[in-house]
């Protein structure tokens, strides 16, 4: 009898199995090299003004998100209302980093869809993308008011992963300073 | 509109196939037989249904509409047309779809060709398949819409994965859904076996024909991603050993088990439970190939976008399915087995052998496939198996298996006299032997332990396949020819020699060479010189492409040019690399572009891949072999009359 209730059993312990490694969260987070680090150092021209910088000196003294987007990248068109909300709300400066992408199509964006964005820097080459070591667009860093990346988000943003991934941090952040 | 049509049309095929799954399956048991005729029709019903969903899908991929989010994120404005088509399942929800409509097409295929089958029988089999309906329809209803809407709508797409924009691609996913899905029929009739509790013979010739067609599109299917894999990826390797190819490959090596377990039960009432237990584990390890490519539970080339939700969906349609289906496997399969014997010289102890062997064959690639989970759940951090253990590992018990497999066919049922079976396979196994030591020797000038046991093991496998259909042809006129079941056997193993040739040879004589090359330059490789004569530029439909062209001499005589590329596809950005490759019957040469290096040069990727088509020409000569068993004059299915002229059929029952 009992050898034709073993597959039974081997097969509850995989499905338990693959229970817990399903809770576990994602497998593609791979531990970022620059969380924990000081990010990385940046001057762009932004995108409204091309004569205008915006660099690392800005994101200084304040928790705040720097944003990787472009206008061809479906993800970042799904995350931009959410963005929007964030911004209405006004509980954290969003910084743009426009990547890999021209200036007329993102000027058009911002002007259609709205922007949430403190400032965009344009990064047209995709040069300062490489520093911050972006795969793919959007991506959102959470940088600390001394300039620490706490945080790296790859794909759209979600109030689900903002609020299991950001708001623990950004709360937990405030009460260590 | 279309997609909201489409999306209608998926709630109402999720109704029929909840009558389909229910009604039948009480029917059998009240032995009404009007509520078990309501499964073929509703079956019919949610196939048409899934179709017009499939329909409205692909409409939606074909006239671009941006609002589907499906849509916009899988395909653009300047993509193929016939891309435009095969994207619509390049990706989760849309294979998804696909997979429902395939199963609904096998569910079909199934009722119409039932007409042998006790009317019981066949109710409960239409029943089980309407239940997978039933979970597959609510996963892509609950957590996977393809119809979902974007607002506001995209004014362009974001691609299809230029990876996916290959003819091969474009057909690869369906063979496979098809071979996946066809295991479902297995699963169905083994459950309704037990339902019924009348498991004898005619059960295991009932299986045999759908099992074998079902094997036979899944080894087409992994034979055509192997081959896209091959000279798109630009490695010009065959096979990776990737998560992803081995949620494919575990189904088949157990459906392989599978099929020779069902001759032995059809021949000779042996080994039921076991080959129960393979049905189920068969459709089981397709539903588990299904969890890791869709929950994100393993890193993978080519899984499918992650999403933890979706996980849990597929975990918990997989806990009930088989789960309940061994629950019902402990309780009828103690009675079933019999205790015919067999001496030990016998192909039923062959056909064992083979069945373990592959059992083995199986786990070892469900361990490596899991193994870095389990080792990161066990905080020993993060891992990855690569082919270098399954390579070591899959031969153990593939070197037995393919040895011992040109003694079982032809060794007799339940018992074999030793004196006409050494008589006959004497020969051919001394000539593998002996030529498989000389044979490389003389065309490759080396040998080896590893080699020469491949290449006698593929001799040996390609003479043995050859004894029964020589000596059909020679027979006397009058005699009886060899059977379209035997025939098929043999054919199939042929295929598999030369898979086993093919593989040997190119493992062991491939010559790989990575080199910057700039225009003007040659490099020599295996005796072939490839002269770079200039780079170019080319323009796709949707990519721009540097194209290098490359002429192949050898000993200064002219031998082919090939033009390999390096594209980027205008959307996404990314390069993609096709290989340029000369095929001939005994060799590949392989040229791959690399990357850029400056000064107008190029790393350079050249291989010399001798017999590596006899990878996938044996894979096809092996789906070849099933498809002849499986026109047997035993297996030929009948039509039944009743399904054509719906409505008749309560009636006439």
């Amino acid at each position: 009898m009992s050898r034709y209730v073993l597959p039974l059993l081997a097969v509850i312990a995989l499905i338990l199995f693959l229970m817990v490694g399903l809770k576990r969260g994602d497998p593609r987070a791979l531990p970022s090299p620059f969380i924990g680090k000081p990010a990385p150092q940046f001057e762009l021209p932004t995108l409204k003004d091309p004569s205008a910088t915006i660099g690392s000196q800005d994101l200084e003294g304040n928790l705040a998100l720097v944003n990787v987007w472009a206008t061809w990248c479906v993800g970042c068109r799904a995350e931009h209302p959410f963005l929007l909300e964030l911004a209405a709300k006004d509980s954290i400066p969003i910084y743009g980093i426009n990547w890999r992408d021209t200036r007329p199509e993102a000027l058009r964006w911002i002007d259609q869809l709205g922007d949430p964005y403190i400032a965009s820097g344009f990064d047209g080459s995709g040069r300062v993308g490489i520093d911050w070591g972006v795969y793919g667009a959007p991506e959102t860093f959470l940088v600390s008011a001394d300039g620490v990346v706490l945080h790296k988000h790859l794909g759209p943003l979600s109030k689900e992963s903002w609020e299991s991934d950001f708001v623990p941090l950004i709360n937990g952040g405030g009460a260590a300073q | 509109m279309i997609p909201e049509i489409g999306q209608f049309a998926l709630i109402l095929a999720l109704s029929l196939a909840i009558c389909q799954g229910v009604l039948p399956l009480v029917g059998a048991h009240r032995n009404d037989s009007a509520m078990m005729q309501v499964g073929n029709t509703a079956a019919l019903g949610q196939f048409v249904f899934v179709t017009i969903a499939f329909g409205c899908l692909t409409w939606s991929f074909v006239t671009s509409d941006f609002s589907v989010l499906y849509v916009a994120n899988h395909s653009q404005l300047s993509l193929p047309t016939v891309y435009k088509i095969s994207a619509v399942w390049g990706a989760h929800e849309g294979s998804l779809l696909m997979w429902i409509l395939i199963l609904a097409a096998w569910t079909v295929a199934v009722s119409r060709y039932s007409s042998e089958l006790p009317e019981a029988f066949s109710a409960r089999v239409i029943g089980v398949l309407g239940l997978l309906s039933i979970g597959f329809l609510l996963f892509a209803l609950l957590t996977s819409n393809p119809f979902d809407r974007l607002t506001p709508p995209a004014s362009d797409g974001a691609d299809l994965n230029p990876l996916l924009q290959d003819p091969g691609l474009a057909i690869h996913p369906p063979l496979l859904y098809i071979g996946y899905v066809g295991f479902s029929v297995a699963f169905a009739f083994a459950i309704a076996a037990m339902l019924s509790g009348n498991l004898d013979q005619r059960w295991a010739k009932w299986t045999r024909p759908w099992t074998t067609l079902a094997w036979m599109f899944l080894t087409l299917g992994i034979m055509l991603g192997s081959w896209w894999a091959y000279y798109e990826l630009g490695w010009g390797g065959w096979w990776f050993w990737d998560p992803v190819e081995n949620a494919s490959f575990m189904p088949w090596l157990i459906g392989t088990a599978l099929i020779h377990s069902l001759a032995v039960t059809e021949k000779r009432g042996l080994f039921k439970s076991w080959t129960l237990l393979l049905a189920i584990t068969a459709f089981s390890l397709s539903l588990l190939g299904t969890f890791l490519v869709r929950s994100g539970i393993i890193v993978s080339v080519h899984a499918f976008a992650t999403d933890p939700t979706r996980g849990f969906f597929i975990l918990g349609f997989l806990g009930v399915v088989v789960v309940g289906a061994l629950i019902l496997y402990a309780w009828r399969a103690p009675s079933l087995d019999s205790d015919v014997g067999f001496a030990l010289l016998s192909r039923e102890t062959f056909l064992l052998l083979n069945n373990v062997l592959l059992v083995v064959a199986a786990t070892l690639v469900l361990m490596g496939t899991l193994a870095p989970l389990v080792i990161e759940l066990l905080n020993g951090g993060k891992i990855s198996i690569g082919p270098p253990w399954f390579e070591v590992a899959f031969l153990v018990p593939m070197i037995p298996l393919v040895l011992l497999l040109g003694l079982g066919m032809h060794t007799a049922w339940r018992k074999q006299d030793t004196r006409p079976w050494f008589a006959l396979l004497r020969i051919p196994a001394i000539a593998a032997v002996l030529l498989g030591i000389v044979l490389p020797l003389m065309f490759y000038g080396r040998t080896g332990l590893l080699l020469a046991v491949g290449f006698a093991a593929a001799l040996w496998i390609i003479a043995t396949s050859l004894i029964q259909p020589i000596r059909s042809l020679r027979r006397k006129d009058g005699s009886a020819g060899i059977t379209r079941s035997a025939l098929g056997m043999s054919v199939a193993h042929l295929g598999m020699g030369l898979f086993v040739l093919g593989a040997t040879v190119t493992s062991a004589f491939n010559v790989e060479s990575d080199r910057a090359l700039t225009p003007g330059e040659s490099i020599d490789v295996a005796g072939y010189d490839f002269t770079m004569l200039e780079l170019r530029n080319v323009e796709g439909p949707n990519y721009s492409a540097i194209e290098g062209v490359i002429e192949i001499s050898k000993d200064g005589d002219y031998v082919a040019t090939v033009r390999p590329q390096k594209r980027q596809y205008l959307v996404q950005k990314n390069w993609m690399t096709e290989a340029g490759i000369y095929a001939t019957w005994n060799k590949d040469l392989f040229v791959a572009l690399g990357d850029q290096l400056g000064n107008g040069a190029w790393s350079v990727r050249v291989q010399y891949k001798p017999m590596i088509r006899y990878i996938w020409f044996g894979a096809i000569i092996m789906a070849l072999g099933g498809i002849i068993a499986v026109s047997d004059r035993r297996y030929r299915l009948k039509a039944s009359k009743t399904s054509k002229v719906s409505g008749t059929a309560a009636e006439s029952a």
